[in-house]
């Protein structure tokens, strides 16, 4: 068996079709390059119009027909699945108890983990597929030894490689990414789905959390885990204002706060600390988001698992940037130490680690150390 | 590339096709005065004589519409409000639980918006409604039931009612009967007059006509409210300008399949019989569903326990086979069949199954490739479980 996908043979691909202009075309290409394209629509909840109505997003049924439309366009079979249950066990299930937590999750990695790279493709190869498609901007790299790399799409500025940290060898094996190796702005996309005669070349990007119809994921939240109003406090302790449920921030939050005592300094006031035993929200001042390093838990990597010190750069969300830090694997763990302070670090999130454009691995981060340790 | 899905249309017939584009290219609205309009009308009625002629009906009993859908959302909805409109005690409505969604749903609406009482006849693990049941449904007052609905022949299972039986028992207390005769006509003896029916449904496109045009069979003394308003074309029953093309295809298909009919019936059931062996032998374990004496004899249904009819589907389509799981859709998002779970199949069980249908264009060859194809698909789709 040696199932490269990078490789220009013939392979029966499982393209997964949001209904999106990216996904569309990453289908397309799949199929132009000669692969036996199936598309399959995802059913991620089981009353579509519940979570999102309108154009944008997933999940609707127009959303569902519109990727089937750009199906009958490039001329394949199209299918929907319905993955709801494993959607919302997986992914919304995890996203409301780690927000409960008082950590910061990602579910679009989460959702690349266990559903598109898991229940989709574990679905998809024993139907006999070699490899399921995807609209992501990253890159498969197959070496001589026949092992893989991810690396950063060719375009960092649409780079998804980040939400891709958490794929391992296995996965990134079946993994098919048409978009990845092309330098093109998103309209350039738009204009070749337009010229491949795709209706969705005019259809607007989508932004939010999928499941979250309005983008209000505070009231999602409320509504699931029920009103707890708990106290804010500064630094020292004292109480500077009141909340409605700790799990509703998110640490290097600044807005939403509600505080009618200014600072003594007056300058603005970020959440410096979420803690969901006691309830409490701790605020302070930027300076105290200030991170000099992290630990993080459940690694996985992308091949290989770095053994001793390593320099790489880390990225700590979806558009953020990437920074210098010393990282190692310790018990299972890894120790990241970041050369400049960074700010905004939130439990919960990922931490990718890259070597160049190469994507090492991904782990959660568990615990950060703060430069000044006021909290 | 192996067709097996006729049951959800099946292709038309050369005689339907020229009888339909020799009238495209003629002018004319049945329902003008002048030469063209005469000329239209007549191309009408001698549609709607042969189609009579066809169904056991008289002229006057064929109201055209269409398509399948449209003729029982009239007969259900139409008969309904006729009936309560007569007597306002009569609210009640019975139908079978493995009607086609056409009335299912139309049924389902009059219970939501018109003050309607559904009861649904219990039916038999083969999805037949037994005589008794609808007697015993009606005596426990004969006098509040607007109308009665049950298929000749289930689309899915493809299990035949006892429809004659029903019929008399609903005459014996006048109550009117309808029926969906939408698989059965072309396949078994559909004789309006002789069934006892107070309404009856066929469409063209299931027996080799073209799309978009059915009829609904209408007692003379049935006075549906209409669905549509307008014109008053059919009897003030279904407004609209008539489809002549249509009319004169749809006429010459029902002649054409009524003629072949007892042939075709014969020839296809044979080979229907020999998928049903083929796909036995690959997959022991398959369930042959629906009723296995009383049952259409281009249809074939099978229940392929640990397999996810979506699944099945999806490989089968890759190998060239078309058929159908048989389930209705919710944004393309499978269901479990609700007549496999009126029939009291378990809902994990219900959705692996699959619906091969046989038609005028059906070769041994297709079986072949069926008997081929149906181990590994039935294999592979183990594996994928039911997710």
């Amino acid at each position: 068996m040696t199932e490269t996908p990078a490789e220009p043979r013939r392979l029966r691909v499982l393209a997964a079709m949001s209904g999106g202009v990216d996904s569309a075309v990453a289908a397309a290409r799949a199929a132009e390059a000669g692969h036996d394209v199936t598309g399959v629509h995802l059913a991620l909840s089981a009353n579509p119009q519940s979570f999102r109505t309108g154009a944008r997003g997933c999940c609707t049924i127009e959303d569902s027909r519109d990727a089937r439309r750009a199906a009958d366009v490039i001329g394949i079979p199209f299918y929907v699945w319905d993955l709801a249950e494993r959607f919302r066990e997986d992914v919304v299930e995890d996203f409301i108890s780690e927000y409960e937590a008082g950590r910061t999750p990602n579910p679009c990695l989460r959702c690349n983990e266990k559903i598109k790279f898991a229940a989709l493709l574990d679905k998809a190869l024993a139907l006999g597929f070699d490899a399921v498609a995807t609209g992501h901007y990253a890159q498969v790299i197959t070496r001589e030894d026949g092992t893989r790399e991810l690396h950063r799409a060719s375009d960092m500025a649409k780079d998804q490689s980040y939400v891709l940290g958490v794929l391992d060898d296995r996965q990134l094996a079946h993994a098919l990414f048409p978009l990845g190796d092309t330098v093109t702005t998103k309209d350039e996309i738009r204009a070749e789905a337009e010229r491949r005669g795709l209706a969705v070349a005019k259809k607007p990007d989508s932004h939010d959390i999928c499941f979250i119809a309005d983008g209000n994921t505070q009231g999602f939240l409320a509504d699931r885990l029920g009103k707890a109003e708990g106290d804010i406090v500064d630094e020292s302790g004292e109480k500077v204002g009141t909340h409605e449920g700790a799990y509703g921030f998110t640490i290097g939050q600044r807005k939403g706060l509600r505080i009618g005592t200014p600072a003594p300094d007056g300058k603005p006031r970020y959440v410096l600390d979420i803690s969901p035993v006691n309830n409490t929200v701790t605020v302070g001042p930027a300076a105290a988001l200030d991170v000099t390093a992290l630990t993080a838990i459940k690694p996985r990597w992308c091949g290989t698992a770095p053994v001793g010190e390593g320099r790489y750069t880390a990225q700590l969300r979806a558009h953020g940037d990437e920074t210098p830090v010393t990282a190692e694997l310790v018990d299972g763990e890894l120790r990241v130490v970041f050369d400049e302070p960074v700010r905004g670090v939130a439990p919960g999130q990922a931490v990718v680690l890259y070597d160049g454009t190469r994507v090492v691995g991904s782990a959660t981060i568990a615990a950060t150390t703060r430069a000044t340790a006021a909290v | 590339m192996a067709y097996l899905d006729h049951a959800a249309t099946t292709p038309m017939l050369p005689e339907a096709i020229e009888a339909l584009t020799n009238q495209l290219t003629v002018v004319g609205n049945a329902s003008a005065l002048h030469a063209a309009g005469r000329q239209a009308r007549r191309t009408v009625e001698e549609a709607r004589e042969t189609l009579a002629a066809a169904l056991g009906a008289r002229p006057s009993e064929v109201v055209l519409t269409s398509g399948g859908t449209e003729a029982d959302n009239l007969a259900v909805k139409g008969l309904y409000w006729a009936r309560r409109d007569a007597d306002p005690a009569r609210t009640r409505v019975l139908a079978s639980p493995v009607e086609h969604h056409a009335v299912l749903d139309a049924v389902h609406w009059l219970a939501e918006h018109e003050g309607a009482t559904v009861e649904y006849l219990p039916v038999d693990a083969y999805g037949r409604v037994h005589p008794e049941a609808l007697r015993e449904a009606i005596e426990r007052n004969p006098d509040d039931v607007a109308l009665a609905t049950v298929m000749w022949a289930n689309n899915e299972i493809g299990t035949v009612m006892p429809v004659h039986e029903l019929a008399e028992v609903a005459q014996e207390f006048g109550i009117p009967l309808h029926s969906d005769a939408v698989q059965a006509f072309g396949q078994l003896d559909v004789d309006f007059a002789a069934s006892g029916l107070a309404a009856m449904t066929v469409s063209s496109h299931k027996i080799g006509g073209p799309y978009g045009i059915g009829a609904l069979l209408l007692g003379r003394d049935q006075t549906p409210v209409p669905v549509l308003h307008g014109g008053g074309q059919e009897r003030q029953v279904r407004s609209g300008t008539l489809d002549v093309p249509a009319a004169a295809a749809f006429a010459v298909a029902a002649q054409t399949a009524v003629e072949r009919r007892e042939r075709f019936a014969a020839e296809i059931g044979g080979l229907r019989d020999a998928l049903i062996e083929a796909v036995r032998e690959a997959v022991p374990d398959a369930i042959l569903g629906g009723d296995p004496e009383h049952r259409l004899p281009a249809n074939a249904h099978f229940t392929f326990p640990g397999c996810e009819g979506d699944s099945l589907l999806l490989l089968l389509d890759a190998a060239g086979i078309a058929c159908s799981t048989g389930s209705a859709c919710t944004a393309g998002i499978a269901q479990p069949s609700h007549v496999l779970l009126a029939t009291g199949t378990d809902p994990d069980l219900a959705r692996g199954t699959l619906r091969f249908s046989l038609g005028h264009t059906s070769t041994r060859a297709d079986v072949d490739e069926v008997a081929k194809a149906i181990g590994p698909a039935v294999e592979r789709a183990r594996a994928a479980g039911l997710s």
